[in-house]
């Protein structure tokens, strides 16, 4: 745009410059980002050119395979059923073990009495979880889900214990003062406080649950992603396990950027503009 | 004693307030605290710092409850309580106005606004986040919260404190200005004596540690005749009076 250089307003001829530098800005992580991958891709075509070997096929045969999958629907299918079972696991772990966290973080004794079960919830590993939820609910979808909460809702609640712990007490007090309703102290005092913590578990969680959601798959399922690479890794198939893992990890990034990432910024304008 | 159809809205008579420290040593804060605030007056609690002044306004709002005797508050028709606190304490994730209408009862929500924020001199920074504001306008905007609800009772907690004297001398004027478009029943805190010969109508001044009322000091001029000379007559006339008082 050359409109804003002829006017004499300096701010208007400020503008495009401005504009310029902030794609500038905006644009070179992306490049960046972009130039790194596809050096990563070259790479390795030339290490599997290297040393050819079934077990390790070089990117364009893991693209043959993703475009042969995306073109018959079988991708697309087991992407979902990976998917769905993240987010029902997800939101499930988010919403229980934030109102565990909060309510431990706002009762001391409480929080003495159940910090051991946390501590040995925290411990269990998640195989212990998934293969017993499979024993005692049987090879369910509610099974499934349920043991991928289990495992991440004692990381939220840590989280958000913290973060009920830190809440300033003189927003208490002028909420009881003026006496805000009780869902007005909810949405209006307590949320905005615990936006940081929430967003903390929340990162952490998304990373943890969809690798744990891939073992559960594998376990007990018949479809997801997790039920095709195990299905490859009997037909020692790598590119096709490939294929299905960097076509999840692609999912996961663009909901990052996508989802995550702006519903942030929006929770955090306040705090953006410098006073 | 009240002439009755005059009953005070403020009846204030603690008998025993005390601290317990970590290591397990009792501090009596106040001790037969009691007096009254009139209907429609401003009052000032004064007294030396330390003595229990925020003590006892943390009782009166119904945030410390651990106290022996009796606080009478307003009952029936509008009996909702604000306060001015010693920091503004907005919402820094709302804007101004929102910070102002959350305070507000539901069916008061979408009152016009638009008068007070005038008066206060907040017009065009109702979209503002408090971040954005300087702690001058802060504490207009915790003011303008405070009369929006229009209070049966207001609580001011040394309203004024940290900020440099010359602002804190025009939101002195700025909130007389307000009170004086809502007369509402007002106890204020402060160790400010010309603050509160400025302000009150009474004072009621307290005693160092453990506080009860050292005496009442009626301002008798009216508020447009407080002037500095006016004031200096009141300091000395006040240091005469509690000889004791700093």
């Amino acid at each position: 745009m050359t409109a804003g250089f002829g006017s004499g307003k300096p701010a208007g001829a400020n503008r495009p410059e401005r504009r310029g530098w902030l794609f500038l800005r905006r644009g070179l992580p992306l490049v960046t980002a972009l130039a790194s991958l596809l050096g990563l891709c070259l790479l390795w075509q030339v290490a599997a050119g290297i040393w050819p070997s079934r077990a390790f096929p070089p990117p364009v045969d893991v693209w043959r395979v993703l475009t042969r999958d995306a073109a018959n629907g079988e991708l697309a299918y087991h992407l979902a059923m990976t998917l769905w079972r993240v987010a029902a696991a997800y939101a499930g772990a988010m919403v229980v073990g934030s109102v565990i966290g909060v309510l431990l973080g706002m009762h001391r004794r409480a929080d003495m009495f159940f910090n051991p079960w946390l501590v040995l919830f925290l411990n269990l590993p998640a195989l212990v979880v998934i293969v017993l939820a499979y024993i005692w609910w049987g090879l369910t979808e509610a099974a499934a889900v349920g043991a991928v909460a289990i495992n991440k809702i004692p990381n939220v609640v840590v989280t958000m214990r913290e973060g009920a712990r830190a809440l300033d007490a003189r927003f208490t007090e002028m909420a009881s003062v003026y006496r805000l309703t009780p869902l007005d102290q909810v949405r209006h005092v307590l949320i905005p406080q615990l936006q940081p913590y929430f967003a903390a578990a929340s990162r952490s969680g998304i990373a943890l649950i969809w690798k744990i959601v891939l073992v559960v798959e594998l376990l007990g399922r018949s479809n997801g992603v997790g039920f095709q690479i195990y299905l490859y890794f009997q037909l020692f198939d790598v590119a096709a396990i490939l294929a299905y893992s960097l076509a999840f990890v692609a999912i996961m990034l663009l909901i990052e950027i996508f989802l995550v990432q702006p519903f942030e910024r929006h929770a955090t304008r306040w705090r953006r503009r410098p006073a | 004693m009240q002439p009755v159809g005059a009953a005070a809205p403020l009846k204030v008579d603690i008998r025993e307030k005390t601290f317990r420290s970590a290591e397990g040593v009792t501090l009596v804060a106040l001790e037969g605290l009691s007096f009254e605030v009139r209907q429609g007056e401003f009052a000032c609690l004064f007294g030396p710092s330390g003595c229990g002044k925020t003590t006892t306004l943390r009782i009166l709002m119904g945030l410390d409850r651990q106290f022996s005797g009796k606080v009478q508050l307003p009952e029936g028709g509008s009996n909702r309580v604000a306060a001015v606190f010693q920091e503004p304490v907005l919402l820094p994730w709302r804007t101004v106005e929102q910070n102002v209408r959350l305070a507000l009862p539901r069916n008061m929500r979408d009152a016009d606004l638009g008068h007070l924020f005038d008066l206060l001199g907040l017009s065009g920074l109702e979209a503002l986040y408090p971040s954005e504001l300087s702690l001058g306008l802060a504490r207009r905007a915790a003011l303008a919260r405070a009369f929006a609800i229009e209070p049966a009772l207001l609580f001011l907690d040394e309203p004024f404190a940290s900020l440099d004297e010359p602002t804190a001398d025009r939101l002195r004027h700025l909130l007389m200005r307000v009170w004086s478009a809502r007369p509402t029943t007002a106890l204020m805190v402060t160790h400010n004596l010309r603050e509160a010969l400025l302000l009150a109508d009474r004072i009621v001044v307290l005693s160092p540690r453990p506080a009860h009322v050292a005496g009442i000091f009626d301002v008798c001029i009216s508020r447009h005749s407080r002037d500095a000379q006016a004031l200096d007559d009141l300091v000395s006339e006040f240091r005469m009076r509690f000889p004791d008082e700093v």
